[in-house]
């Protein structure tokens, strides 16, 4: 084989658009990083290592057949719930909530795992009953978001568990849920708000609360709220300029290279700046919308569907935080924020929508 | 027919799921709009609001200094208390020239040159930037002339702060102490300490006294404040709030009253005294005279007060009680007696007698006694009674100086006494050892002979004496004496006594002590050389009267005190205890240039136990108590 070929066999389970989008939104999280952490390369190179690992990990995935992304659908999903409910009876409590798992070797965070464990489980449950689909069967797919999700709210983790029922309930619509349930469960979410806001824990209630009025905790979680945006709408239209935001380099800023990287960048970039990463970010987006489109099962249909609706909530839902129209809930910024479980996680999603993608045509013919 | 109808549902449910996606595309982009708008909104709309707010964005970290604990007498009685009152401050990184605004600022409040200097100080040592005192305890008048002219002066403001306040002045002012501002010194030590970040936001720290050995206990914990201060430092909002925790609360032992007393009835003799409980160490009265008045070091004394207390010949700055050291003269004889009586030097029967000279063997050279011709036939009971200088010359030599330094550094003479001051001196208890050391010279018989009347090498400290008269009248068992009683702590009602076991046991034999006790006794009564000091008295008082020369007399040389200068006259000490059955109080009284025990000191000692024992207020001095006695030494 030539090297040229070689190469091609390589990049043949790319789908290189995507990895255009996601490789733009990369070099904006080291960029941006060395910035945050006050023009250190600390996090920039710690960053980058986690990245080549998901890289790499996302070339596998990519190259796998759709059968065997398939087959570790139940696997998954089971060892999950297994240190889920491990999680609950073992777990280290660490800032009053019970997440991780230590494991002897390493300590994991089970839910994160889940974030593409429960997605890919009921579209494989799906797929399985795809002739036969009656409300009984979404009813089941329902069963099996629940499971992990009380656990995981239990722990406390408000955030994931949110995002992890979004991606579940993207699975469920775009599985055809008819549109009376859907507007059933409307009515029953906001019927049931005043049950969940008494079974909430205090700094729960508070994060909502705050979200009315952050000065009501300013050096709590409104001093968060109240400082990005602060540096949000001090960025202006042009922004202050890379490693002139004021906010971040005089440590007013918390967090600034996870949860609230947002703000540093649109300090520092502007409005102008928030539109390119905003393009950026409807740029992977689309192109995930566009291999759901071309999806040929029903299971890829509803998978690539979900991790791209997911991965749209992920950013809408920490830009919104940051820039104050959302509570905060510790959702990080997809592929910028600093942090090695998240980018792996999101790039495992993206390497079965590369494998959705290039694998199609064997699954045709 | 069913292959067709597969193929239609395969078509129709494709159909619906691109309607679902179109539905969420439609979402995304519902979501982006949301952004979008928000972003306008921060960005655009709100963009010079959020700049300000950036610009002027600045959380302090504001330290919240604890009151201090406050410090009382056994009774109750307030001896170092806060009050609180204004300040004018200047923020130093605000004003670019700071001459100019203190010289405007002097148009509305008073500003004398001596607040100039302490402000010129101030800044000298500042470390950050921390806001400086111009002016302290500002009138009503002057804060309402301020305020109505603050904007004017961006860099001051006024603030409340607490003032520490010493009530009984220098009555208690070698007791007490004071505090005073942080310097360098003291910084450097808190930060060897790790203690500098308590310290942030605090100025004083106790510079003497009880204020500076219980400092950590006085001075409490620092509270944080976290404030978002404006872009001119004023804050706008509190973030968070950690409350200090107050000092802790000094009960003393002292009897405030009693203290008082005491100082009062020294006249205008300078001197010392020092009451102790024998029963547990707890010190009832401490005074050195004179005192000072503490109160103006506390915001820095300004340099021409401080030279006159600091250049008079009355050295009211030195705090005799503590670290004056004296010749203990007679006082010494008591416990010399037990010391030959402990080493079989003497019994107590034996009989010198006493032509009023005492000769070495083999040397013509002559000790005298203080009478001339002598006491006659002198057992120890009446050498003790009458104090006679020929008896305890012989017992000293026969016993020998090493007997002597074992014995009475027992009794803690040449050590401190590890009262809760600082500063203290040990005095001297002089050895074979201490002057080769000293003097590379060896120990001579003659040196004994002084050392057996307090004179010579030996030096004590009014504290010393105080201690080893307070373990005699406890039969020999001694505790450590000390000015506090019990720290009160301000985080709970817990409360910390400070020493209550003893120190240790001399284990004296009874008789040996019952001798030299009831020879005590009798120096108060007819035949004793302080018959004044228990005149009328309803309880026994024990005593030893004591005379500390000053200036030392030729071979031949006649003491007399009205040929010599007032300041070179000798000093009086006595010692007591009562009731002499059953102690209550024991106490050393140095009466400086006071000529003889029996006349200045013992008068002293007895309003002190009057109003112990008896609470009895003394009538105020009048010149013939001061000269009353003429009892000799």
């Amino acid at each position: 084989m030539t090297r040229r070929q070689l190469w091609q066999r390589f990049i043949a389970h790319i789908d290189l658009q995507l990895l255009l989008g996601i490789g733009l939104l990369l070099l904006t999280s080291l960029l941006i990083l060395y910035s945050a952490d006050n023009a250190s390369w600390d996090r920039p190179l710690s960053q980058f290592r986690n990245i080549i690992v998901a890289l790499v990990c996302m070339w596998v995935v990519a190259n796998l057949p759709l059968h065997y992304l398939m087959r570790t659908a139940l696997p998954i999903y089971v060892l999950g719930m297994v240190l889920l409910v491990g999680v609950a009876l073992f777990g280290e409590i660490s800032h009053g909530a019970r997440r991780w798992l230590n494991l002897g070797v390493m300590t994991i965070q089970p839910s994160e795992l889940m974030k593409i464990g429960v997605p890919l489980m009921m579209a494989w449950y799906f797929e399985k009953h795809e002739a036969t689909l009656t409300l009984k069967n979404y009813f089941i797919a329902a069963l099996l978001l629940l499971m992990p999700i009380a656990l995981i709210a239990r722990q406390p983790d408000l955030g994931t568990s949110l995002l992890i029922t979004a991606s579940g309930f993207y699975v469920l619509f775009l599985a055809g849920l008819s549109w009376r349930v859907i507007g059933g469960l409307f009515v029953a979410a906001l019927a049931s708000a005043p049950v969940m806001w008494s079974m909430m824990h205090d700094y729960q209630r508070h994060r909502i609360m705050m979200l009315f009025d952050p000065s009501q905790d300013a050096l709590g979680n409104g001093y968060h709220t109240i400082q990005a945006t602060i540096a949000v709408g001090s960025g202006g239209l042009i922004g202050k300029g890379y490693l002139n935001g004021t906010q971040t380099h005089l440590d007013f800023l918390p967090e600034r290279t996870t949860d609230f990287i947002f703000a540093v960048y649109s300090e520092e970039f502007g409005l102008l700046g928030n539109l390119i990463l905003l393009a950026m970010y409807s740029f992977v987006v689309w192109r995930g919308f566009i291999i759901t489109s071309h999806a040929s099962t029903y299971f890829t249909r509803l998978m690539s569907g979900s991790i791209t609706l997911t991965f749209a909530t992920y950013a809408f839902v920490n830009i919104g935080m940051v820039s104050g129209i959302l509570p905060v809930v510790g959702v990080p910024l997809p592929l910028i924020s600093y942090g090695g479980t998240s980018m792996l996680t999101l790039l495992l999603g993206f390497g079965m929508l590369m494998s959705i993608e290039t694998h199609k045509k064997l699954v045709r013919t | 027919m069913k292959k067709h109808v597969e193929f239609k549902n395969h078509q129709r449910e494709i159909f619906h799921f691109q309607l679902r996606l179109v539905v969420s595309i439609g979402f995304v982009l519902v979501l982006l709009a949301i952004l979008l708008v928000r972003f306008a909104y921060l960005q655009l709309v709100r963009h010079s609001y959020y700049q300000t707010l950036a610009e002027s964005n600045r959380i302090a970290v504001v330290p919240i200094v604890p009151n201090r604990g406050l410090i009382l007498d056994r009774n109750g009685v307030v001896l170092a208390r806060n009050y609180s009152g204004y300040t004018l401050e200047i923020n130093q990184n605000k004003t670019t020239d700071m001459e100019a605004t203190v010289n405007e600022l002097s148009t509305l409040v008073e500003i004398t040159p001596k607040d100039r200097k302490r402000f010129k100080k101030l800044m000298a040592e500042s470390h950050d930037f921390e806001t400086l005192v111009i002016r302290n305890r500002l009138s009503d008048e002057e804060i309402a002339r301020f305020a109505a002219q603050q904007y004017r002066f961006p860099a001051v403001e006024i603030k409340a702060r607490l003032f520490r306040d010493y009530p009984f002045g220098e009555k208690t002012s070698h007791l007490i102490g004071y505090i005073g501002r942080i310097n360098d010194a003291d910084f450097s030590e808190l930060e060897e300490n790790d203690l500098a970040a308590n310290y942030r936001g605090s100025d004083y720290i106790g510079k003497t006294g009880l204020e500076q050995s219980y400092e950590s206990d006085l001075h409490g914990t620092t509270g944080i404040e976290q404030v978002e201060v404006d872009a001119g430092g004023r804050a706008v909002r509190m973030l968070s709030h950690t409350p200090p925790v107050s000092g802790n609360t000094l009960i003393l032992s002292i009897d405030a009253k009693l203290q008082e007393i005491a100082e009062q009835s020294f006249g205008n003799y300078r001197g010392a005294l020092v009451a102790i409980d024998p029963n547990n160490g707890e010190v009832l009265a401490f005074v050195s005279k004179p005192g000072y008045d503490p109160n103006p070091f506390i915001d820095g004394i300004d340099t021409q007060s401080w030279d006159e207390l600091n250049n008079s010949p009355d050295v009211p700055l030195n705090n005799r009680a503590l670290r004056g050291q004296y010749p203990p003269g007679s006082t010494i004889k008591p416990f010399m007696a037990l010391a030959g009586l402990n080493y079989h030097t003497r019994t107590p029967e034996q009989t010198i007698s006493d032509p009023g000279v005492y000769y070495l063997p083999g040397s013509s050279r002559q000790y005298r006694d203080w009478k001339a011709g002598g006491h006659g036939s002198v057992n120890m009971f009446k050498a003790i009674q009458m104090s006679c200088d020929t008896y305890f010359y012989g017992l000293a030599t026969e016993m020998g100086i090493d007997n002597i330094y074992n014995f009475l550094s027992r009794f803690g003479f040449g050590k401190k006494t590890g009262i809760d001051l600082e500063g203290e001196t040990s005095g001297l208890l002089p050895s074979q050892d201490w002057k080769m050391k000293r003097y590379q010279q060896i120990w001579y018989p003659g040196d004994t002979v002084s050392v057996g009347i307090g004179q010579g090498y030996s030096l004590v400290t009014p504290m010393q004496l105080a201690f080893a008269t307070a373990t005699l009248a406890n039969n020999g068992v001694a505790y450590k004496p000390h000015l506090v009683k019990e720290v009160q702590s301000s985080r709970n009602s817990e409360n910390r006594l400070i020493a209550k076991d003893p120190l240790y046991d001399l284990n004296i034999d009874p008789k040996q002590l019952d001798l030299v006790r009831r020879a005590m006794v009798a120096v108060t009564q007819t035949g004793g050389t302080a018959v004044y000091a228990s005149l009328g008295a309803p309880y026994h008082i024990a005593g030893k009267t004591g005379t500390a020369q000053v200036v030392a007399m030729k071979q031949g040389e006649k003491y007399d005190a009205k040929n010599v200068d007032e300041r070179l006259r000798d000093h009086a000490w006595f010692i007591a205890y009562a009731p002499a059955e059953k102690p209550q109080i024991a106490l050393a009284v140095l009466a400086e240039n006071g000529g003889h025990g029996g006349g200045t000191a013992a008068p002293i000692a007895r309003k002190v136990m009057d109003y112990y024992l008896l609470g009895k207020v003394p009538k105020p001095l009048t010149d013939a108590e001061v000269k009353g006695a003429t009892e000799h030494d």
